[in-house]
């Protein structure tokens, strides 16, 4: 039996719902030595400001238990050499190719976006309001939910793509910030990103991070990113791409049925490169050993019955 | 083996045999793998090897290629300093071991080289091993200037005194001469050697550079914390001088970890 793996993100077409998270990728260029990326269902690029960014000082990744906090600091050339030296690179692997944007001022998103969403090369946008990593902007965005309404209304109104908005769990009520950012008229939602923690190396008596806190990420964040998934699912109209601590074609099931339409793999990509497109077929498999023939059937599945 | 170190990426990632485990000293260990087909390698590369079962660790660990023979059998030398490297130092022959690599960029080698130094303190000696056979198989000499915190961290000094004359060095005194590395690089040292090859702790790699800058070109191999090792998450980058002084993060897992010594900028 094939499985149609096929699913529809705001009107963007992926022929399987599997992509990488932004930041474990960075431009494709390495990851395309260990696997065609035309496997993907989409392409999502690392997160890109207006000018080029050096990123934090290191110690910029520490480990800890099922997980690993990062604080890069959205090092990247910056929006134009992005569209002129990277995104050309990814075009005749055929896919929809995601650009994540971050900034510190609504001006900088607006910018970035409507410089990326005028390339022939980007199909859609991810709105980055919750990188707990940048001192300045960053993640205040994606903690009030006027300003991540305000900054998602601007971008919307120079795109010409759609635009998933990236949610941060480092909020008291996820489902508010979801309402408002679809209020704003974003096309989809992208969730979770990382949750801020921290590590102490005890022979120094210091934070292991240069940046003190990072964004932790991997297998331990898995029950918060599902948890929020559903909630906020059972109360907004737009899609959800998926995300946190997937490492499993069965996450990736757990997923779908808490609400996401599409999936997004991160630290996975750490502990083997080959990740994604392993897991699309741990994915495709499941789907055969229980007869579901279509991908699409799963999403939601495990609301049925909860009522609140 | 080309001159210029090969790209990293996509070599595979393959369980490997482990076919023995040694201990050097009170805590550092060297594994011996056998790859199931012959690999392409250059000395300075690393391994980058999954700890633990199950998903307790998500990052591997980067752990230098110290010795290769026939291109399928690797040392790998590593000290234990938490429950990821203690779970591997209790691999036994015979059981099975997640690799990718070898990665990275290791030390370019020179064809008119006449005479090197290679300079290794504490875990930074092990690369310096299989350099050093490279090295003397083309004919060029080399001379070891190796040190440890005390007696009982000397390692791996018979390996290189097959190829070379050492000078070997301890903190304490307990073992060869007083003092550090730094120490050892005089004037007699440097005579006629053409070039220098560095890999130990950052200081020490901080000190190499101050003191052989602008006498003896030379390389140095870094060490930071990784994420993906293969060069998509930026987390292990370190800050180089380009020609026109500023400064530029680079990878040390991709672009790396070998750096021509006077790019290398330490804060």
């Amino acid at each position: 039996m094939d499985v149609d793996l096929s699913v529809e993100l705001a009107g963007i077409r992926l022929h399987n719902p599997v992509m990488p998270a932004s930041g474990c990728f960075s431009y494709g260029r390495e990851m395309s030595r260990w696997y065609d990326l035309s496997r993907l269902g989409a392409i999502v690029v690392k997160g890109t400001t207006l000018e080029p960014r050096p990123g934090n000082p290191t110690p910029r990744v520490a480990e800890t238990p099922s997980g690993m906090l990062n604080a890069i600091g959205l090092q990247n050339p910056g929006v134009d050499r992005v569209i002129t030296e990277e995104l050309p690179a990814l075009r005749h692997y055929g896919v929809p190719v995601i650009v994540n944007v971050a900034g510190s001022v609504v001006e900088e998103y607006v910018e970035t976006a409507r410089r990326l969403s005028r390339s022939r090369d980007v199909a859609g946008l991810e709105l980055n309001i919750s990188c707990p990593n940048v001192r300045c902007g960053g993640m205040h965005f994606g903690t009030d939910p006027d300003m991540a309404a305000e900054v998602t209304a601007a971008v919307k109104a120079v795109s010409r793509v759609p635009v998933f908005v990236k949610l941060s769990p480092n909020v008291t009520d996820i489902v508010a910030l979801a309402q408002a950012v679809e209020r704003a008229g974003a096309d989809g939602l992208s969730m979770i990103n990382t949750l801020v923690g921290m590590r102490i190396d005890i022979e120094r008596r210091r934070p292991i991070l240069a940046n003190f806190f990072g964004g932790l990420s991997g297998p331990a964040i898995k029950p918060v990113a599902l948890r929020m998934i559903y909630e906020v699912s059972r109360v907004v109209r737009i899609p959800i791409i998926g995300m946190g601590g997937i490492t499993s074609g069965e996450d990736a099931v757990e997923f779908f049925m808490a609400g996401a339409s599409a999936v997004a793999v991160g630290t996975a990509n750490f502990i083997k490169p080959t990740a994604c497109v392993d897991i699309l077929d741990e994915l495709a498999a499941w789907c055969r050993n229980h007869g579901v023939r279509a991908v699409r059937e799963l999403i939601g599945a495990a609301q049925k019955g909860w009522n609140q | 083996m080309d001159q210029r170190p090969r790209e990293t990426g996509g070599e595979g990632r393959v369980i490997v045999q482990v076919v023995e485990q040694e201990r050097l000293t009170r805590d550092v260990f060297r594994l011996w793998i056998e790859m199931e087909q012959d690999t392409p390698w250059s000395p300075g590369q690393f391994f980058y090897v999954r700890v633990g079962e199950g998903l307790d660790h998500v990052l591997r660990r980067p752990i230098s290629l110290s010795e290769a023979v026939a291109d399928r059998r690797f040392a790998l030398v590593y000290r234990v300093v938490g429950a990821g490297t203690r779970w591997l130092a209790g691999r036994r022959p015979g059981s099975a071991l997640d690799v990718l690599g070898p990665l990275g960029r290791g030390f370019p080698l020179h064809p008119g080289d006449g005479r090197v130094l290679v300079i290794g303190g504490g875990v930074g000696v092990p690369p310096l091993i299989q350099l050093a056979r490279e090295v003397r198989r083309r004919g060029v000499e080399v001379t070891a200037v190796v040190g440890f915190r005390e007696a009982r961290d000397v390692m791996l000094v018979d390996e290189l005194a097959a190829l070379g004359p050492v000078r070997l060095l301890t903190e304490d005194g307990s073992a060869g001469m007083p003092g550090r590395v730094t120490d050892a690089l005089e004037e007699d040292l440097l005579r006629g050697a053409d070039r220098f090859y560095a890999c130990g702790p950052s200081p020490m790699l901080q000190a190499v550079q101050g003191k052989l800058s602008g006498h003896l070109p030379g390389y140095l191999s870094l060490e930071e914390r990784m994420g993906c090792g293969i060069g998509v998450c930026m987390g292990c980058v370190h800050p180089l001088r380009r020609a026109d002084g500023s400064l530029v993060y680079r990878r040390v897992c991709a672009d790396g970890p070998v750096f021509p010594a006077e790019e290398v900028a330490f804060s």
